[in-house]
C-alpha cells in the first residue's frame, strides 16, 4: 500500500461523496419540477435560471431558521439522530462501482471505492442499521406522533427487508458472487440481470421504495394522521438533515438497483463504436449516471402518481404478498439451475 | 502491528460499551450501548480476517434484533415510577453470583499463556467460499438441523401471533 494507492483512494471516497451530496442537493430541485410537470404547474421558477438556484436558496433558508429543541426530550440523541441518518445514506456509495477503471501514465485506477468481497451483504448491513436514525430521533422527540411516526419506520424496514433479502439470495445464486463489481462485470453485453431475475427484479425495486420511505410507502411521514411524523419536533437543518438523507437514498437505491438488474456501467452495442479503454470507462460512468437519473425520476414520478397505503394495506403487501413471492422466485431460480439433475431423476 | 493496537482500541471500547449497558439507567440507552458493543465485536471478527461473520453480526443483531428490542422497549415507556422494586437480599446475591462468575473466568486466564491450539489457525477459513464449503461439506448434518430448529421456532412463533386458532 503506498501513499500514491491511499491519495487516489481519498481522491475517489471524496469526489463519490461530493457528487452523492450534489446530486441529493438537485433532487430536491427536480421532485418539485417534475411534481410541477405531472401537475401541470411550473415548479420552482424564481431564484436563477428556470429556477436552478433554488436549491441553494432552500440550504441558506433551513440555515437560517431558528432552531428549535424541545426541552423535555434527550437531548444528546435528539442532536445524534438527524446525523446518524446522513451518515448512514452516505455510506453505500464506497462499494457500487461508478465505471471500469481509467489507465493513466500506465496505472489503472478501478472507479470503485472499494470492491469488497461482501459487498451485497455490506450494502443489506448498512440498509439495515438506517432505521436507528429514524428511531432515535423519534423517541428522543417526546412526542406521541414522532414515536408512531419512528414505529411505523421501524416495523415497515424489518417487514420489507425480509422479502428484499430474499430476492438478494436469488440474484447471488445466479450470478455465484456477492461483490457487487463483479456482478456489474458480469452484465457485459446484453447479460443484465433483469432478463435473469424479472421478479426478483420487480420485489427488488417495491423493497427499494419501502426502505426509502418514499411514497406510496411514506407512512412514517404521513401527514394526515401523525403531523410530520418522526421528524414533527425537529425544525431548522436537522429536519433538512433527514430531508437530505432521504434524497441521499433514493440516489443510492437507485444506483444499487441499476448495478443490480439494469447492467450498472455497462450499455450493449457501444464497444463497437468506442475502442478507446479511457473513453469506455468515462462513458461507463455517463451511462450509469443516466440509469440512475431515470431511476430517480422514477421515484418522483411514483410519487406524484400513486396514493399513500393504508397501514394494514402496506403489512399485507409485505408478509403476503412479496415474501411469498420472493420465496418463489427462490425456488424457480433453484430449479432453474438444478434443472438437468430434476430432468435426469424423471428420465431414468 | 496497527492490528495489534486496532485491537486493544476495540477491546477497550468493546469493554467499556458492555460496562455502559449494565450502568445505564435509561434502558434505551442501554439498548443503544448494547448495539455500539456489537459494532466493536464486530471489528474483532474484520481482525480475525472473517468479514462474511462480521456483516453477518450487523446484520443479526444490530440490524435486526437490537431494532426489536428498541422497538419492544420504546413502546413498554419505562422510566423511573415504573420500575420495580428488588429486595435488597435479592441484589446482594445477584451480585455475589455475578461476581464469583467474573472470578472464575477471570481465573481462567491463568493458564491461557500454556495453551496449545490443536487445530493451526486458517487466516483464510472467515472467508464465504471456504465458510459455505466448511458448512456445506464438512458440518451438514449440524446445519440442516439447526436450520429445521430455526423453522420450528418461527412455526411456533407464528402459531403464537395468531388471535384465534380455529
Amino acid at each position: 500500500m503506498t501513499l500514491g494507492y491511499v491519495i487516489y483512494k481519498l481522491i475517489l471516497a471524496v469526489i463519490v461523496f461530493t457528487v452523492t451530496l450534489l446530486i441529493a442537493m438537485y433532487s430536491t430541485y427536480a421532485e418539485r419540477k417534475v411534481a410541477g410537470f405531472l401537475q401541470d404547474r411550473l415548479g420552482p421558477n424564481r431564484a436563477g435560471w428556470f429556477g436552478i438556484l433554488q436549491p441553494v436558496a432552500d440550504a441558506v433558508k433551513l440555515f437560517m431558521k431558528e432552531e428549535m429543541i424541545p426541552s423535555v426530550s434527550n437531548k444528546t440523541l435528539f442532536i445524534i439522530a438527524p446525523g446518524l441518518s446522513l451518515l448512514t445514506a452516505c455510506m453505500t456509495g464506497v462499494v457500487i462501482p461508478w465505471g471500469t477503471s481509467l489507465t493513466i501514465f500506465g496505472t489503472s485506477y478501478s472507479l470503485q471505492v472499494t470492491d469488497l468481497n461482501i459487498g451485497i451483504l455490506y450494502l443489506f448491513g448498512v440498509v439495515s442499521i438506517g432505521v436507528y436514525g429514524i428511531m432515535i430521533g423519534g423517541w428522543a422527540s417526546n412526542n406521541k406522533y414522532s414515536l408512531l411516526g419512528a414505529m411505523r419506520a421501524s416495523s415497515q424496514m424489518i417487514s420489507y427487508e425480509v422479502a428484499m433479502g430474499i430476492s438478494i439470495i436469488a440474484l447471488i445464486m445466479t450470478t455465484g458472487t456477492l461483490s457487487v463489481g463483479q456482478i456489474a462485470a458480469q452484465q457485459h453485453g446484453w447479460h443484465w440481470n433483469i432478463l435473469v431475475q424479472p421478479l426478483g427484479c420487480l420485489i427488488f425495486i417495491i423493497c427499494a421504495f419501502a426502505e426509502t420511505n418514499r411514497a406510496p410507502f411514506d407512512l412514517p411521514e404521513c401527514e394526515q394522521e401523525l403531523v410530520g411524523g418522526y421528524h414533527t419536533e425537529y425544525s431548522s437543518m436537522k429536519m433538512g438533515f433527514y430531508l437530505f438523507a432521504e434524497y441521499i437514498n433514493m440516489f443510492v437505491s437507485s444506483a444499487v438497483i441499476s448495478t443490480f438488474y439494469f447492467g450498472g456501467y455497462n450499455m450493449p452495442f457501444i464497444g463497437r463504436f468506442v475502442h478507446d479503454g479511457n473513453l469506455l470507462a468515462i462513458l461507463g460512468v455517463v451511462f450509469l449516471f443516466a440509469k440512475i437519473f431515470f431511476g430517480i425520476f422514477f421515484f418522483m414520478w411514483v410519487r406524484w402518481t400513486i396514493p399513500r397505503f393504508r397501514y394494514d394495506q402496506l403489512m399485507n403487501l409485505g408478509w403476503k404478498t412479496l415474501i411469498p413471492l420472493s420465496i418463489l422466485n427462490l425456488v424457480l431460480t433453484g430449479a432453474w439451475m438444478m434443472r438437468h439433475e430434476i430432468i435426469s431423476v424423471f428420465i431414468k | 502491528m496497527i492490528t495489534t493496537y486496532l485491537f486493544y482500541f476495540l477491546s477497550f471500547l468493546a469493554i467499556m460499551f458492555g460496562l455502559m449497558v449494565v450502568l445505564s439507567k435509561n434502558p434505551i440507552h442501554s439498548v443503544l450501548y448494547l448495539v455500539l458493543c456489537f459494532f466493536t465485536i464486530a471489528g474483532h471478527y474484520v481482525l480475525l480476517n472473517a468479514q462474511f461473520l462480521a456483516v453477518v453480526h450487523v446484520i443479526v443483531y444490530s440490524g435486526a434484533i437490537m431494532v426489536l428490542f428498541l422497538f419492544v422497549i420504546m413502546l413498554l415507556n419505562l422510566n423511573k415510577e415504573t420500575e420495580p422494586h428488588k429486595s435488597i437480599w435479592l441484589k446482594a446475591s445477584a451480585a455475589v453470583a455475578a461476581g464469583s462468575l467474573l472470578l472464575v473466568m477471570v481465573a481462567s486466564l491463568k493458564g491461557a499463556s500454556t495453551i496449545q491450539s490443536v487445530n493451526t489457525f486458517n487466516p483464510n477459513i472467515g472467508l464465504i467460499e471456504n465458510l459455505g464449503t466448511t458448512l456445506f461439506k464438512d458440518f451438514l448434518l449440524p446445519f440442516e438441523v439447526s436450520s429445521i430448529l430455526l423453522l420450528a421456532a418461527m412455526v411456533g412463533a407464528v402459531m403464537l401471533g395468531k388471535k384465534s386458532i380455529k
